[in-house]
């Protein structure tokens, strides 16, 4: 019987069996690399279409192509698609990362000629174009106050928006509010300003302005009001659907009444949150330059009085200086564009720090 | 799909109760003390009701509740009002118009008879837009599957995060970028693709430099950051479960990535392509600074021109005398009407899906 048995025994295969697959050797991606970059150089110096950049390309397609017959001979259809997806996703990451990292750049290495105490100190006015200094003391001046007035409209409108449509709205009247919010977020700034231009600046400023259309800061702050709501609203919105029911439930219970409970608990609770999202939208609003452009009319003078005369914004700043044909006008704007770079993303910044220290979470 | 469990309703604090409040509103069961103290409404028992202060008509209740829906019904007014207020100033404009508004080719508001037409500016605004999201969306989703399920957790946050910062960059930065700094390498690339690729009939004659195809790569490396963190929140939300289903099933990586997470954020993804669809239609300072600013319908996206709505709106504004403005805001009304539609579609695909896209839309 046993002798039966052993003379059944399979023979040792060729290969060895083993339980993993064959896979491809580590050192194969780098050669694979390296061969297609030099194939690739040598079509094209060959041909004389092209120069470095090229190269890379071509020799990044024939990777690929490389990389997946390879792979198909020796590991399989569906390995070999993998390897490719993956090394697409990879290079995809790549090329995104390089016009984004030359624009920080660009941005850090030419803002840093004028950052000087003159820029932050001065305005523009009596600069003319064989001038080297001047500076955006008061489009810095009209950002903030811009801004500011923004923020004092939208912030109690954005989140009584957001009460209604959570705590008391239902039905169709506040779907629809919903849903208007959200195409709001949508609608291009330079329409809003537009909005601001026909309803403020051509029909209500000229009721107090002697009947001239009057430009002022206080009309951009509007049209960045327009701006801002949808974003004050949906982030608000958000948080507060994340409070916990049980704690509205306990206030009821203890017989609070609706609005103090809303006022008392659910609004501190969803407080950080709330404040994450002001941030953000007061970030995005900073940055706008084209309703700014359309209704503050941007001025060369430090005006303080955001509610009459034209005013201007660091980033109608940086547009202007970009469309001006002084030899040193591009090197404020770069300035300018650092300095708000900088405001905007430290607003960021906070925001995101803040919202991770947020209980509620997402 | 939709009926797999989801991970985001359950995660944080809210539990699933956060979940149910998206169908009622939170806080419903308040309303049963309100309409128990309305009478005719018989009392069965169930807590009676008859201690609880019946409803005042005029209390602090009632007064927060008005002050909360004003604020609601602002939101319908400001809609109203920008279509209103722009349709009352563009009127009087289209009318001393002396050629057709929609096809003439060419801006002469404050000529004396006006022209002005807005086929041109129309047409380059969603070339530059389709071109600009043909270019950032595989990018951008294949970034997003990057830092979602390719990249090591800490490394991806960390990225995301920088993505997110670039996303808050303003726009005019990326023009100033692109007019100064972008501009050559674009033309010298336009002149490598005239030469090798011109029988294409969009890769036209010279002369190369504020072109279609700079305005609509700019406008993909704005669009980019934003498209990729909305998406990439919306991949990251792919239930554990259906992605370790899939792998246990002996699934590759990518082919996890293809049956487990792209069908489930599809919607999202879609979400955020339409709103990166908005952005670029409505984009307007990069745009002024990189497209050409010519008035005429071309598919030759080599060609120094281009033009879109928002940008003829920076660019003519300060020249503009009454008419020259009526005319100006006449195109920002077809800008709005554009990008109306584009978000009601956008929000009636996410509203059909709701429940996945909470977060990122």
């Amino acid at each position: 019987m046993t002798t039966t048995v052993t003379s059944h025994r399979p023979q040792p295969p060729a290969q060895p069996l083993t339980l993993r697959a064959r896979r491809l050797p580590a050192y194969a991606a780098p050669v694979i690399a390296v061969v297609a970059l030099l194939v690739s150089a040598g079509i094209v110096y060959g041909a004389g279409i092209g120069g470095p950049v090229l190269v890379v390309v071509l020799g990044a397609l024939l990777y690929l192509g490389g990389l997946y017959a390879a792979a198909n001979a020796v590991e399989g259809r569906r390995a070999a698609r993998n390897r490719t997806w993956s090394a697409l996703i990879h290079s995809a990451f790549v090329l995104a990362v390089l016009p984004l990292a030359s624009v920080v750049w660009t941005l850090v290495s030419k803002g840093s000629e004028r950052l000087d105490g003159n820029f932050f100190g001065t305005s523009m006015n009596n600069i003319g174009a064989r001038d080297a200094n001047g500076g955006a003391y008061h489009a810095i001046i009209g950002t903030l106050e811009q801004v500011g007035i923004a923020t004092l409209i939208t912030v109690p409108l954005g989140v009584l928006c957001a009460i209604y449509v959570v705590e008391y709205g239902r039905g169709r009247f506040a779907f629809t509010i919903r849903f208007f919010v959200d195409v709001m977020t949508g609608i291009p700034s330079i329409v809003t300003g537009l909005f601001v231009l026909a309803f403020w600046v051509l029909i209500v400023s000229p009721w107090f302005n002697d009947g001239r259309p009057g430009f002022s800061g206080f009309a951009a702050a509007l049209a960045l009001s327009v701006l801002m709501l949808p974003t004050v609203v949906r982030s608000t919105e958000e948080m507060l659907r994340l409070v916990p029911a049980p704690l509205r439930e306990g206030a009821y219970a203890l017989g609070v009444p609706k609005w103090k409970t809303i006022l008392r608990v659910v609004l501190p609770t969803a407080l950080p949150g709330i404040v994450t999202g002001i941030m953000l939208a007061i970030a995005r609003a900073a940055g706008e330059t084209a309703p700014v452009l359309l209704v503050a009319g941007g001025g060369a003078a430090i005006n303080l009085n955001p509610f009459e005369n034209n005013q201007s914004s660091l980033a109608l700043f940086v547009y202007q200086q970009a469309g001006e044909a002084s030899k040193y006008s591009p090197a404020r704007a770069w300035t300018a564009a650092l300095t708000l770079v900088a405001l905007v993303l430290v607003l960021t910044v906070a925001a995101k720090l803040l919202a991770r220290r947020n209980r509620l979470g997402r | 799909m939709g009926e797999s469990p989801h991970r985001s309703a359950h995660a944080g604090t809210g539990g699933t109760r956060v979940a149910t409040s998206h169908e009622w509103p939170a806080g419903a069961s308040a309303r049963v003390a309100e309409r128990s103290g309305i009478p005719g409404i018989p009392d069965n028992g169930l807590g009676g009701g008859g201690g609880l202060p019946r409803a005042r008509a005029f209390g602090a209740e009632r007064a927060f509740r008005g002050l909360t829906l004003a604020a609601g019904t602002t939101v319908l007014v400001v809609i109203a009002a920008i279509a209103i207020f722009l349709i009352a100033k563009a009127v009087p404009a289209l009318r001393d118009n002396t050629e057709s508004f929609w096809t003439f080719e060419g801006w002469f508001p404050n000529d004396d008879p006006p022209k002005f037409g807005i086929g041109a500016l129309a047409f380059g605004t969603v070339l530059t837009a389709l071109l600009a999201l043909l270019m950032a969306v595989p990018v951008a989703l294949g970034i997003a599957l990057y830092l979602s399920h390719y990249a090591p957790r800490r490394l991806g946050n960390a990225l995301g995060f920088l993505i997110d910062l670039l996303a808050a960059v303003p726009s005019v930065v990326f023009g100033l970028w692109g007019r100064d700094y972008f501009a050559q390498p674009v033309a010298d690339l336009s002149a490598w693709l005239h030469r090798y690729f011109g029988w294409i009939p969009i890769f036209g004659d010279g002369p190369y430099g504020n072109s279609i195809l700079l305005g609509s790569v700019v406008l993909a490396i704005m669009v980019l950051p934003i498209v990729t963190s909305l998406s990439r929140e919306v991949f990251r939300q792919t239930p554990t479960a259906n992605e370790e289903a899939a792998l246990a099933l002996g699934a590759t990586r990518w082919e996890m990535v293809r049956t487990a997470v792209l069908p489930y954020g599809r919607p999202g993804v879609i979400a955020a392509v339409m709103l990166g669809l908005g952005r670029a239609l409505g984009e307007t300072i990069a745009l002024a600074l990189t497209l050409g600013s010519t008035y005429a319908i071309s598919f030759n996206v080599l060609q120094s021109g281009g033009n879109s709505i928002a940008a003829n709106i920076a660019n003519r504004f300060a020249e503009a005398n009454d008419t020259g403005r009526g005319a100006l805001i006449a195109s920002g009304l077809v800008l709005f009407a554009i990008t109306l539609i584009v978000n009601i579609t956008a929000r009636a695909i996410i509203y059909r899906r709701r429940e996945f896209t909470e977060s990122a839309a």
